[in-house]
């Protein structure tokens, strides 16, 4: 397992952003279940809350220009590629300011203008997305790179190991990234992976790596270093980062201690938690006060609030905008 | 007669014929302790064990693959597939497998599997997650497609598909788990391809799968008030499909619509439209009308989604204008 690395005050802002974005991730979610709660959604949705770290640590590494897809537990990868509140909670509520016009909703939320290729409600469905945008990047000389998101539950399917096997064979610049958070849907991951995630990936000669998922620095060390060889045509790459889901697999999976106890959920929210993890190591550095930290965190839900209430009162599409975006001109 | 939901039905058909005939087995994701995500399953895993509810991993091809193979060599798998739409996973499996292999062996092989999935739109769960699939499989010779409209239908037809010697798939409306029908105690099975005359009428026939039945009941009584009498048709299986209720109807009202959740291009409405128009043509004082899905993928906004799917007012117009003699402009 990789370590914390400690960069220094030189790093300081750097760490700040990573903090904020985790925030903001964490803010997002209690806002979008909130809405969940109060029947003010359309639907279901499935929250990123615990796994802050990984979609940080991994988006802070990459510019706009590197592109990422993304999953049906999305809204963390959104957050971290760039996106704003306004246009991802308006998407939520079905708006047409929303990022899709309210034709995606939470489970293919998108945002191009961050390299955000979209989330996917078919698990393990834009892996070859994925895999084709670094075909693309290597063929028209760019040295831009991919980075697919996944579940430990996807696997699973069987179009993984088409693609990885023609990333290695044809060396894409693309990282795999396995969230490894225990559990697919309500069954743990021992269930349903026979032997080591990793292995699946060095079976084709990639090189894989575990890294702990809830160390924001551990994450960002070690995708830095892989997406520097990716831009070197050192590609691919795999990852699988331990980490946990604090909410239920969607809003609607209250009851779930017939898989998952209670006891399990309050270790990782009270023990491992990637956002106090983090804030104690940034107050102890010297890097922020604690008043500095409260007055990111009170910023955060300030602008989560507005933007809250700004969906809201948003206009849906236009009923005719029903039959348009089949077809591209 | 006391009154169950959907999902009791379905449950109460599965283990029926899972204590009748031990070579039956439930393979699915989160189909056991689960009892999948619709919780229509729960109970099963205590009453027959994880050897025959088996869990599987996200992996669609793969144990649809592993069901024709048990299908092929003497068992009889129960495919749990959680949404319609990852039909779109399995399709080798199923339509170059599990459809041709009794045909390409000459009647030596069979493959009596039988595949439960869901349709339907209007869940706010957009376009991967309410499609309406069942004519892509309705395409393809040797499988059989079952579309039950009432907690009654999913447990009778679930029973003869367990029962059926080929690949059998069902589809149930993910909207209509909760909703409560009569359902006897006692034993029965409803054979496929026989309709089901749900209402009686003289001035035009409303043939509706799945939940579309309550759609054109719905619109029925609407029509009611107008004067206009309706007849409402259940095919129950779209293949084998009961062409001689459906004509009957049609040379007695004259009119028809066909009302079918999946997009309508191309779909389950068209092939039976044209059946009527070749069979009935002679009867007939209007063209028989197609009323599916809209032809755009599901839209998640629910402004938008609502447009998308017929509605009991909707049918009623159109029933109105045919029996008016005007013409409708159809898609
Ligand atoms: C092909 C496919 N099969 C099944 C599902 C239903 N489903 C949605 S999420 C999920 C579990 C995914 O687990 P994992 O990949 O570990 O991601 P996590 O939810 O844990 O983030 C399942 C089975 C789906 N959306 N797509
Ligand atoms: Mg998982």
């Amino acid at each position: 397992m990789a370590t914390t690395s400690k960069k220094g005050k030189t790093n300081s802002e750097a760490y700040l952003r990573m903090y904020r974005q985790m925030v903001r991730i964490r803010t997002f979610e209690d806002n979008a279940n909130q809405l969940y709660l109060s029947a003010k959604m359309p639907g279901l949705t499935h929250m990123y809350s615990g796994e802050e770290a990984v979609a940080v640590g991994i988006c802070e590494a990459l510019t706009d220009s590197d592109r990422i897809t993304s999953t049906h537990r999305g809204h963390g990868h959104c957050v971290a590629k760039g996106a704003n509140f306004r246009a991802m909670f308006c998407e939520l509520l079905g708006k047409e300011e929303g990022y899709c016009r309210g034709k995606g909703g939470s489970m293919h939320i998108a945002d191009q203008s961050h390299g955000n290729l979209g989330a996917n409600a078919i698990v393990g469905g834009s892996m070859g997305i994925a895999t084709g945008s670094a075909l693309r990047a290597k063929m028209m000389g760019h040295d831009d790179v991919t980075v697919c998101f996944f579940g430990d539950g996807a696997t699973a399917q069987g179009l993984m190991y088409e693609v990885m096997n023609m990333a290695a064979l044809w060396s894409l610049p693309v990282i795999y990234a396995c969230e490894n958070n225990g559990y697919s849907e309500y069954t743990k991951t021992e269930e349903i992976a026979a032997g080591s995630i990793t292995a699946r990936a060095e079976a084709f000669g990639i090189e894989a790596f575990k890294v702990d998922g809830q160390d924001v620095l551990a994450v960002n060390d070690l995708t830095q270093k892989l997406v520097a060889r990716c831009r070197k045509g050192e590609g691919p790459f795999f990852m699988e980062l331990d980490t946990y889901r604090y909410h239920g697999h969607h809003v609607g999976d209250i009851n779930r201690e017939y898989y998952r106890s209670k006891a399990e959920e309050k270790d990782w929210k009270e023990n491992r938690d990637p956002i106090s993890r983090f804030r104690a190591m940034l107050v102890s550095e010297g890097i922020a006060a604690e008043d500095e930290i409260e007055a990111i965190n009170a910023e955060i839900a300030r602008d989560a609030e507005d933007a809250v209430a700004y969906a809201l009162e948003a206009h849906y599409p236009d009923g005719s905008e029903v039959d348009m975006h089949v077809y591209a001109d | 007669m006391r009154e169950i939901t959907l999902s009791q039905a379905v449950n109460e058909a599965l283990a029926e014929e899972m204590r009748r005939d031990p070579t039956t087995f439930i393979i699915g994701e989160d189909v056991a302790e689960a009892g999948t995500p619709f919780k229509v399953l729960s109970g099963l895993v205590e009453e027959f064990g994880t050897a025959r509810v088996i869990d599987t991993p996200i992996a669609e091809p793969g144990f649809m693959g592993i069901a024709v193979g048990a299908a092929m060599t003497g068992a009889r798998p129960i495919v749990d597939l959680m949404f319609g739409d990852f039909i779109f996973l399995i399709m080798d499996q199923l339509c170059n497998q599990a459809a041709k292999t009794h045909y390409m062996s000459g009647g030596k092989l069979t493959v009596p599997l039988v595949l439960r999935t869901n349709l339907g739109a209007t869940r706010r769960s957009a376009a991967q997650h309410s499609q309406s699939l069942q004519a892509l499989v309705a395409h393809i010779p040797g499988l059989k497609v079952a579309m039950p409209s009432s907690a009654y239908e999913a447990k009778g037809l679930m029973k003869t598909a367990i029962r059926d010697n080929n690949p059998v798939v069902i589809f149930e409306d993910k909207l209509m788990y909760q909703d409560k029908a009569p359902v006897p105690e006692e034993e029965y099975l409803i054979p496929f391809g026989q309709a089901n005359v749900k209402r009686e009428g003289r001035d035009i026939t409303l043939i509706g799968t799945s939940s579309m039945v309550q759609v054109a009941e719905k619109a029925a009584e609407l029509l009611k008030a107008d004067g206009i009498d309706a007849e409402v048709i259940d095919p129950r299986t779209i293949v084998p499909l009961d062409e001689a209720t459906l004509l009957a109807s049609v040379r007695k009202t004259s009119r028809a619509i066909v009302i079918d959740e999946g997009h309508q291009s191309y779909g389950v409405t068209a092939e039976i439209a044209s059946r009527l128009n070749e069979k009935a043509f002679y009867h007939l004082d209007a063209p028989v009308l197609r009323m599916g899905a809209m032809d755009v993928p599901v839209p998640f906004s629910p402004a938008l989604e609502d447009l998308t799917v017929p509605t009991p007012e909707r049918v009623a117009a159109n029933a109105r204008k045919l029996c008016a003699g005007e013409m409708i402009d159809a898609a």
